[in-house]
Formats: structure tokens, C-alpha cells, sequence
């Protein structure tokens, strides 16, 4: 019997989500905020659907401006986000090793 | 390039992210995390690029370049102390949008034959809690940038209110499962949930922020991963769900930190309880100068230290570090309490410490530390109330009473840098401030604590 794309799909979710809970939990609650920016980068991820309806061949105007809204508030999060998380952990391989 | 292989790039930028959040585990390794996530991102937008027929490209490439002109200064602008309000614009921004790709798919792919419940469900569910999080985490910005009040704002039959609007723009969207040529219906849906985020958040009171902006994390993290289910697209899925557990894990963490539960932060308006129980009488308590603190601390052997937010609004921290370096540098054993709910967002705390470096080996979690306050000479609360009040574990009829606190009463010194004696967010009198070992240092967190530095080495030389 094969997988409907749905099921395939749910399979991906909870195992993504289980995987997530374990991967999370061991994460340093000295790291927890910069945790939460680099979430929120990765889960800009949407730029992905942002740009193909965007992108899309037939696109109606409607698409394009809301498809345009879409990506600039993602790509802002993906950007932001990155280079935040990256400024916060800098700050603690400063001294972390000298001690 | 064969657009089969876009499946390939999606498949190692899964790896990647979930590698990024592995190593996020110690400071170690956390900058190679951020960097796996870096390259993630940059394979899947390739990835898309090159496997599916894009157009529009002007459309796609202003969106990008406005985009990174915003992102870049709000990442090396933003001081520390902001950013609880960057990551809950962050996620306002994500929320936003999930819900206008949810938008547009929809109107799209009328009268296409696409729009089954297979698709319809996910892309209801997608714009839910796209625009319901995308308000509210707005709402949750403004309490933390203190333009909107940080008092819950409450009102009669405010839950009930909540819920009917709720239960309303859930059977919308059922009949939009149903019926999806009805497109009519959709932006009554949307604006319900626009106003729905609003008033989930206004009820909430600022000392609950960290809770909420995890919970708005989860959110944000599942309107993505709905997204994924109605495009059928596996990264997107995992991604979502990834943040989707993570701010969960984070909420679950700050609520017992609180000892509160969910609905008790959602639906409770916590700083509702604020009745004080009628005019408290003056009680008696000990304070003391910048000289004898100065002169106390010298002499101890061992210090620990239990920052809160209001060193972080005075902007103290690099003081403290100087404090800090000049005890080391005489031998005092000085540590770091770090309560889970110290600053605005999870672990917003050690980020501040860090920022005016502060070794973080030296910041000790809440159970950790709880152990060492009845060998330590002198306990310094900095900027804290609530998460020190002993009344939280005596006082059973302390609206606090069971919350995990820090065990400063039980160190043979107590000082307190404050501004007054005033109670602070949850309006709960601190016995810890009526103790005999207990001295008040009032003033500016900063202010005080350059004092006490000042006074150090003049007693060196002496």
C-alpha cells in the first residue's frame, strides 16, 4: 500500500516535532534567547512559499503584492535574525574561555 | 539545472537546521549552529530558485533588497535590552507573513479544482494563526516597548467575549473548508483573527511576557509548518515544526518557572492581583551606604549575585562587571543567580551579562545555585523582587506561593540595591527586605553599584 503525500506529510511532522522536543530540551538555557532568534530565522523558511506564488507564472496582481509583503518581512527576519544570533553568541565565546 | 534536485538541496538544509539547533547546546559550538542554519537558508532559497519556473523576478528581487536594508540595521542597532521586542517583531514579521501566502494561495487557486480539504485545512489553519499571531505578537512589542500599558487591561466578560469571537472565526473557517469558492467569507475570517491576537494579548500583564513571546514563537513556528502541509512542502513542515516545539519547550520552561499553567496565563490576567490588603503597615528594616556594602563585600569570602531586570533598566551591567573584576582580583568568590524569568524573554539575563562580559561560566542556573546561599557570605540583589520573596515558599496564601525562587533569604548576608520600597510587578510585599541580616541599599542600580567600586580600592590602600 503506498503513502498518501498527506500521510507522508504527518509522518515528516511528528518526527520533525519529536526530533525538535529532544534537540531542544539539551539546548543551554544560557543560550535560550539567542535560541529563540535563531528559530525564528530558520523558520523564515517560508520565504519558500513566499516566493512561488510570487514567482508564480500566472501570478494576478493580488498575489504578486501580498507575495511581495511576504518575502520582505521574512527575508527581514531571515537577515536580522541571523546576524543577531550570531552577534549574542560572539558575546559568549568572548570570555567564556579565559575564564 | 534538473528541478529534480531542488528535493536534494531541501533535504540537506533539513539536516542543517536541525544540526543548528544541536549546537546550540553549548557556547561551544553555538556559532558553528548559527552558521549551519546560515547555509540552510541560503541552500533552500537557492534550492527554490533553480528547481521551480520562478517569474517576477523585479517583484522578487525588490522584496529581498528591501528586506536585507531593513534586517541588517535592526540586527547591529538593536541593544540587548530590546531585543524581547526585536524577537517578538520577528515574529509578528514571520506570522504575517504565513498569513498573506495562506491569502494569496487562496484567492490563486480559485476555480482551479485545487482548493480540497487536503488544502484547505492546512491553509485555514495557516492563516489562523498567521494573523492571530501576527497581532498579538504586535501587542506583545508594544508592552514590551512600554507604549501600550504593561497593566493587563480587563474587562467584563472578557473570556467569554475571547471565546465566542474565537469559536466565530473557527466556524468561518470550517465553512471555508466546506465551501472555499466562497471567497466572500475569507476576509471576515481574517480580520476575526487580526482582532482575536489582539485581544488574547491585552489581558496579559508585562511579568508574563516571557511566557507569551514563547508561546507566539510556537505559534509563528506552526503557521510556517501549516504552510509546508498545503504546499506539500517537507522542509517547510520540518522548519515549522522545529520552532513550532521549540517555543513550546520555552513556554513550558518560563510557566513552571512561574509555577503557572497555560490557561492560567492566557486567561488569568495575572497583575489583576493587586488589591492590597489594606494599607500595609510600615514595618521596620535595616539600610545602609555605599561605604559599608563596600566594606561588607571586601570581607566576604564568597558573593553571589541575583541580578534582575531593573539592573538591566538601569543599565548597570557594565558596572557590575567592574564590581565583579575588582572582587575577583581580591580573591572574593563571585557567582551569578540567574532565576529563569530574570529579564524580559528566556534566558534575556544571561545575554545581558554576557553582552558586558561577564564570563558565562560564572552564571549559574536556578537549581544549581540553590543549594550554595546558606554557605555564601553575602547574597547582592540586584534589580530583583518576586523571584527572592520567601513568601513564595512559607506564605500559602501568597498569590506567588509555589513559585520557584531563589534562596537568597538563607545566605548569612543579604543586600539589596533598590530604589525604594515599593512592591514590584505582581505588587507582592517582600519579606526578604523586614530580615535582620537584611541591609537595603537605596539608589540607581548603576549609581549604587560605582559607588560601592569606588569605595573598594580606597580601602585596599588604607
Amino acid at each position: 500500500m503506498a503513502l498518501s503525500n498527506l500521510e507522508i506529510a504527518l509522518y515528516v511532522f511528528m518526527l520533525a516535532t519529536f526530533v525538535g522536543l529532544e534537540v531542544i530540551r539539551k539546548v543551554s538555557p544560557l543560550l535560550h534567547t539567542p535560541l529563540m532568534s535563531l528559530t525564528n530565522a530558520i523558520s523564515a523558511i517560508s520565504v519558500v512559499g513566499a516566493i512561488l506564488i510570487t514567482g508564480a507564472a500566472h501570478a494576478t496582481m493580488l498575489s504578486k503584492i501580498l507575495g511581495f509583503i511576504a518575502i520582505t518581512a521574512v527575508v527581514t527576519n531571515i537577515v536580522s535574525g541571523f546576524l543577531i544570533t550570531d552577534r549574542m553568541v560572539k558575546m559568549f565565546h568572548k570570555r567564556g574561555g579565559k575564564k | 539545472m534538473i528541478p529534480q534536485a531542488v528535493g536534494y538541496f531541501y533535504i540537506v538544509a533539513a539536516a542543517l537546521f536541525i544540526l543548528s539547533l544541536k549546537w546550540m547546546n553549548s557556547p561551544a559550538t553555538s556559532r558553528r549552529g548559527v552558521f549551519a542554519g546560515e547555509i540552510g537558508m541560503l541552500l533552500a532559497i537557492v534550492g527554490t530558485f533553480l528547481g521551480f519556473d520562478v517569474h517576477n523576478w523585479t517583484w522578487i528581487a525588490a522584496a529581498f533588497l528591501i528586506g536585507t536594508a531593513i534586517g541588517i540595521p535592526i540586527a547591529y542597532i538593536m541593544p540587548m535590552t530590546a531585543v524581547p521586542q526585536r524577537t517578538a517583531l520577528s515574529h509578528a514579521c514571520g506570522a504575517l507573513a504565513a498569513a498573506l501566502v495562506g491569502t494569496a494561495e487562496f484567492y490563486q487557486r480559485q476555480g482551479t479544482g485545487e482548493l480540497g480539504p487536503v488544502f484547505m485545512i492546512p491553509l485555514v489553519l495557516e492563516t489562523l494563526l498567521g494573523f492571530l499571531t501576527f497581532t498579538g505578537s504586535l501587542m506583545a512589542m508594544g508592552k514590551l516597548q512600554e507604549v501600550l500599558p504593561q497593566r493587563p487591561i480587563t474587562y467584563r466578560n472578557q473570556n467569554a467575549v475571547n471565546f465566542t469571537l474565537f469559536a466565530i472565526a473557527v466556524a468561518l473557517g470550517i465553512r471555508l473548508i466546506v465551501v472555499p469558492s466562497n471567497t466572500a467569507l475569507f476576509p471576515i475570517f481574517a480580520a476575526l483573527a487580526l482582532v482575536f491576537g489582539v485581544l488574547l494579548i491585552i489581558p496579559i500583564g508585562g511579568a508574563d511576557m516571557p511566557t507569551v513571546i514563547a508561546l507566539l514563537n510556537s505559534y509563528a513556528g506552526l503557521s510556517a509548518c501549516a504552510m509546508g502541509f498545503a504546499l506539500e512542502n517537507k522542509l517547510l513542515i520540518i522548519a515549522g515544526a522545529l520552532d513550532g516545539s521549540s517555543g513550546l519547550i520555552l513556554s513550558i520552561i518560563m510557566c513552571r518557572a512561574m509555577n503557572r499553567s497555560f490557561t492560567n496565563v492566557l486567561f488569568g490576567a495575572f497583575g489583576q492581583i493587586q488589591e492590597k490588603k489594606g494599607g500595609a503597615e510600615q514595618r521596620p528594616y535595616r539600610s545602609a551606604g555605599p561605604e559599608e556594602a563596600a566594606a561588607i563585600l571586601e570581607s566576604a569570602g564568597s558573593v553571589i549575585i541575583v541580578p534582575g531586570y531593573g539592573l538591566a533598566v538601569a543599565q548597570a551591567q557594565h558596572k557590575i562587571r567592574e564590581l565583579f573584576d575588582t572582587l575577583t582580583r581580591r580573591g572574593v568568590d563571585v557567582k551569578f543567580a540567574i532565576h529563569p524569568v530574570a529579564g524580559r524573554m528566556p534566558g534575556h539575563m544571561n545575554v545581558l551579562l554576557a553582552e558586558a562580559d561577564i564570563p558565562y561560566d560564572r552564571l549559574y542556573e536556578m537549581d544549581d545555585i540553590n543549594g550554595e546561599f546558606a554557605q555564601c557570605d553575602v547574597a547582592l540583589v540586584i534589580g530583583a523582587n518576586d523571584v527572592t520573596n520567601p513568601a513564595a515558599r512559607n506564605d500559602k496564601s501568597s498569590p506567588i506561593y509555589g513559585m520557584p525562587i531563589l534562596e537568597v533569604d538563607k545566605a548569612r548576608t543579604v543586600m539589596v540595591i533598590k530604589r525604594s520600597m515599593s512592591p514590584g510587578f505582581a505588587g507582592i510585599d517582600n519579606d526578604l527586605y523586614y530580615m535582620d541580616k537584611t541591609l537595603m541599599l537605596f539608589g540607581d542600580a548603576k549609581a549604587f553599584v560605582s559607588e560601592i567600586v569606588k569605595e573598594l580600592p580606597a580601602k585596599a590602600a588604607a
